[in-house]
């Protein structure tokens, strides 16, 4: 029963039978699961249904069940960001979407996997081992939130939350034929989202309509004092799901179909354009210079950033800890075994990075860059509605592909990590396939302004059927 | 007279201040009030620094921050920024230590104090914010313990550090540096002193221009004298055993009074600082004019007003304005009494009756000084018996009436002291004959046995008038 499905879909289920059989069901599906997407099931997640049979609840997500990346903190449920060294970690605390999600009647199926500490495009780097693309079983899900973007595909969980530092949220939405949100920076509160690149990654939602993404934001975006980088703003995003885009005008920055692009995936994110000039949008292109510069400028902030952010597993307070002698010797141990190759790399670079000597080269340099990339993001959104790419430069490749070649992977990034250095909200819808596998169309818009986005993706939601087509692996 | 400063001593002084008059931390809603809990009872994700959690900048620690900027003369910025100081210990649960860094909330200012050779101005560099560590904790000696413990408690309570220029000379001058702060942090109600941990220095002291050497783990304001006094010894007998000195660290062992070399590698640490992500820059510029009608009148105004106002001498002046209490305490004293009687009795006796005893002028009560000193003014009780009653409040409670009528301390009749006089005469030839002989010391001795007789009710300048009159008869 349990499948491909949206929020509407389940609310009529839940009325015709109970929340209790809908978790029931997700829970069974999820039992069956061969994609590896989900790292824990939440044992309290068939009582939280019972209860809101039973006592009744009005909020906008009453019985929906929902997956959680392994990233976000929910009290007495397992966080381990997919790492070693965060095991047997149970947070005392929900972070703010969570406390939101909770409040809206939503019933927490369980945490979903990633690559470790979000540090991946392929979730392969996982301490649980790799999600499988729900489309191809030989195939990547996409990353680093790969679970939470493959157990919606899969029909394990309606929706889910994942986040998205570099394109997170994005890639995987792509990868599985998902929609995936990556808002305006400070849109959510980050309370409780254990931090990669904390000046970069916001939380977002993936499911598998336009609309779901609408009701989720909804609910977990808003203002937290907790947050201090959260912004005070009002919203109602499920205003903007209206079929029309007449008028919109739509920016193509050309750097973002340069070399690497697959030339299949740059035809059906033409196709998709043209899709929006037949509905009434009129596009041009335009130039973003400083976007070959982005990648490298990403990569040394998000790494100097973890660096200084996962210093505090150490063994002392929480997760693993190995023994040692004294307290440097067991620190030390701990984070020699705790931590992963890829999050080691990382760290190791971004100490690089920060260090006398090395720190105005690098991490000054990197801002300055930044502030580039931003300024051309000011500039092309000044003359368009939203800006329209390829969400990434080819559909999901091979499991073990690229996880030895760390530069090729970091290059599958170049179109969603210029989106985090500005700050603006990016949404990838599925857009066509190619060989089968599903290619997203990635839609840029300025800085809290969501709604244009949600319109455009809703919109050619409405008008094309990419989006209901299923993965046979789980048809 | 101008101080030649013969060892060309140079001393630098860091001063941590705990701003523990806040109710809550730096970062989170934490109560500050810890120091009578059980460990790790006034914790929370933040101060914890647990996966996921993100802090929030308290306003009150800002306003407090520059509110002590302000009051030393120093410059606000124009916004605050906070820093990452990245470096690994079991105390710092983040692994980095937010602090500021080349923005801190007070730039250039400076402190007047009473130097060697009269006033004199040292430069105040800057201060900056941060938060302060957890605490190690071992079971008995660091040796013998089966392990360490960690208190939280303490994690992310806000400090500002005080850095001062290398401007004073002498540890006597670093002492009057150290007591005008806390004087002027006194004033501003910021800080409680009397709290464990509540201001910590570092020194940094260097002699004949030489290089400078850095004095880590100073506990107290005599600690930093004696820290002091020791390292500049050191260093002298060093150069003259042909040693040189060079850039390093080192610990003062508090108990021994000397200070050691912490043999810690050579080369700076890198901390590798970077500006906070988690925290936006908090526009302060625009407060300077609001805070600075909030300052209260500070130790060097307040001591010139009283000086001018109560025309006292400048010694009493700057004895009655150290601490603010006590510059309250005398104001009301003076309110009821003659404000010259008030300084001799507040600053003298007193404020010596209590340093003895260890407590503070809280533990005295306006109405009965006031009540003492008009006692003494109108001659119904020596100022000895009013010391006396000082004394007998102190340690045993009580009101000046009660215990004067208790005590018998009642100027006593004249007559009785006159048939002292006339006994103590009949009684010592010697003496009277010693005194007219022009040896002055035997009236010492008539006195005595006049204050024997009377036991010791009479006056002694009193008792000295009459017997000498009646020896001139
Ligand atoms: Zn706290």
């Amino acid at each position: 029963m349990a499948a491909w499905t949206d929020i509407s879909n389940i609310k009529q289920k839940i009325a015709d039978s109970s929340a209790e059989e809908v978790t029931a069901a997700y829970i069974e599906t999820i039992g069956k699961s061969k994609i590896n997407g989900f790292t824990t099931v939440w044992d309290e997640a068939i009582n939280t249904a019972r209860e809101i049979d039973s006592n009744g609840h009005d909020g906008p997500l009453a019985g929906i069940p929902i997956a959680i990346k392994e990233n976000i903190s929910t009290k007495g449920l397992s966080t381990t960001c997919s790492s070693k060294i965060l095991q047997g970690y149970v947070p005392p605390y929900d972070a703010h979407v969570i406390e939101r999600l909770k409040e809206a009647g939503a019933v927490i199926l369980g945490k979903t996997n990633m690559d470790e500490f979000a540090m991946g495009t392929s979730t392969e780097s996982s301490c649980y081992g790799p999600t499988f693309n729900p489309w191809d079983m030989s195939r990547v899900p996409g990353g680093s939130s790969g679970g939470s973007a493959a157990v919606v595909a899969a029909g394990e969980a309606p929706i889910s939350l994942g986040s998205d530092t570099g394109g997170s949220v994005r890639c995987p939405a792509a990868y599985c034929g998902v929609v995936g949100l990556k808002p305006t920076y400070g849109c959510i509160s980050r309370y409780g989202l254990i931090s990669y690149a904390n000046s970069l990654e916001q939380i977002g939602p993936l499911a598998t309509t336009v609309s779901d993404i609408a009701t989720i934001m909804d609910v977990v975006a808003g203002y937290d004092s907790r947050d201090s980088t959260s912004i005070n703003r009002e919203n109602n995003y499920s205003d903007a799901l209206k079929d029309d885009v007449k008028g919109m005008k739509i920016g193509v920055p050309e750097e973002y179909f340069g070399e690497g692009i697959d030339k299949d995936v740059e035809k059906s994110v033409w196709d998709a354009i043209s899709k929006f000039e037949d509905m009434g949008a009129t596009y041009e292109k335009v130039s973003m210079p400083h976007t070959k510069y982005a990648l490298a400028s990403y990569y040394i902030i998000a790494m100097s950033e973890a660096s200084s952010n996962l210093a505090r597993f150490d063994g002392t307070r929480y997760g693993l800890r190995a023994e040692g002698e004294n307290w440097h010797v067991m620190a030390s141990k701990t984070r020699a075994e705790g931590f992963g190759t890829e999050v080691k790399r990382r760290i190791l670079l971004g100490t690089y990075a920060l260090s006398a000597g090395y720190h105005d080269k690098y991490y000054l340099k990197a801002l300055k860059v930044r502030t580039l990339v931003k300024q051309d993001f000011d500039k092309a959104l000044a003359n368009v509605d939203v800006l329209m790419a390829p969400t990434m430069p080819a559909s999901a490749f091979k499991i073990g592909e690229k996880i030895e070649d760390p530069l090729s992977l970091y290059l599958a990034d170049v179109n969603t990590v210029p989106i985090n250095l500005a700050g603006v909200p990016s949404i990838s819808v599925p857009c066509g396939f190619v060989d089968d596998m599903p290619v997203g169309l990635q839609i840029i818009g300025k800085q809290f302004d969501e709604n244009t986005i949600i319109k455009a993706a809703y919109c050619f939601e409405q008008n094309t059927n990419h989006h209901t087509r299923r993965p046979r692996e789980v048809a | 007279m101008v101080y030649e400063n013969p060892d060309g001593v140079r001393i630098g002084l860091e001063v941590h201040v705990q701003l523990n008059k806040l109710n809550t931390k730096l970062f989170c809603g934490c109560s500050t009030k810890y120091h009578d809990s059980e460990p790790n009872t006034h914790v929370c994700p933040v101060c914890l620094g647990l996966p996921g959690s993100l802090p929030v900048i308290n306003e009150k620690a800002v306003e407090y921050a520059m509110k002590i900027g302000l009051a030393l003369n120093c410059s606000i910025v124009e916004q605050t920024q906070f820093h990452r100081k990245n470096y690994y210990y079991p105390d710092l649960p983040k692994g980095f230590q937010t602090t500021q860094y080349d923005f801190p909330i007070a730039g250039e200012g400076k402190i007047v104090i009473e130097g060697e050779d009269g006033e004199r101005v040292i430069g105040i560099t800057r201060a900056h914010m941060e938060e302060d560590p957890g605490r190690l904790q071992h079971m008995g000696s660091i040796d013998k313990s089966k392990g360490t413990l960690i208190n939280y408690n303490r994690s992310g309570m806000t400090l500002i550090e005080i850095v001062s220029e290398p401007d004073m000379r002498s540890p006597k001058e670093a002492r009057r540096y150290l007591d005008k702060l806390r004087s002027i942090l006194d004033y501003l109600d910021v800080f409680d002193g009397d709290l464990e941990g509540a201001m910590r220095v570092d020194a940094n002291v260097s002699v004949f221009m030489g290089e400078r050497v850095e004095v880590k783990n100073i506990s107290s304001f005599k600690g930093a004298e004696r820290a002091l006094l020791y390292e500049i010894m050191r260093q002298k007998n060093h150069i003259r055993r042909g040693g040189e000195i060079t850039l390093e660290t080192r610990h003062f062992d508090e108990a021994r009074g000397v200070t050691l070399s912490m043999r810690t590698k050579e080369t700076e640490n890198d901390y590798r600082y970077f500006p906070e992500p988690d925290l936006v820059p908090l526009r302060v510029a625009d407060r300077v004019p609001e805070i600075l009608k909030t300052l209260p009148e500070l130790p060097d105004a307040k001591r010139a007003r009283f000086v001018k106002e109560y025309d006292i001498i400048d010694m009493h002046a700057r004895a009655l304005t150290t601490e603010i209490k006590v510059a309250n305490f005398y104001e009301d004293v003076a309110a009821k009494v003659d404000p010259k009687a008030a300084a001799v009795w507040v600053a003298d006796i007193l404020k010596g009756e209590l340093n003895y005893r260890d407590l503070n002028i809280d533990a005295f009560n306006v109405g009965d000084i006031a009540e003492i000193i008009t006692l003494v003014t109108e001659e119904k009780i020596t100022e000895s018996s009013g010391v006396e009653i000082i004394r007998t409040i102190l340690d045993n409670g009580g009101k000046p009436q009660d215990i004067v009528k208790e005590k018998g301390l009642l100027k006593v009749e004249d007559d009785i002291v006159a048939k002292a006089v006339e006994e103590a005469i009949a009684e010592n030839p010697e003496a009277v004959a010693d005194f007219h002989a022009g040896k002055e010391k035997s009236m010492n001795f008539l006195v005595g046995k006049v204050m024997q007789k009377t036991k010791g009710r009479a006056d002694a300048r009193e008792a000295r008038e009459k017997l000498i009159a009646k020896l001139s008869e």
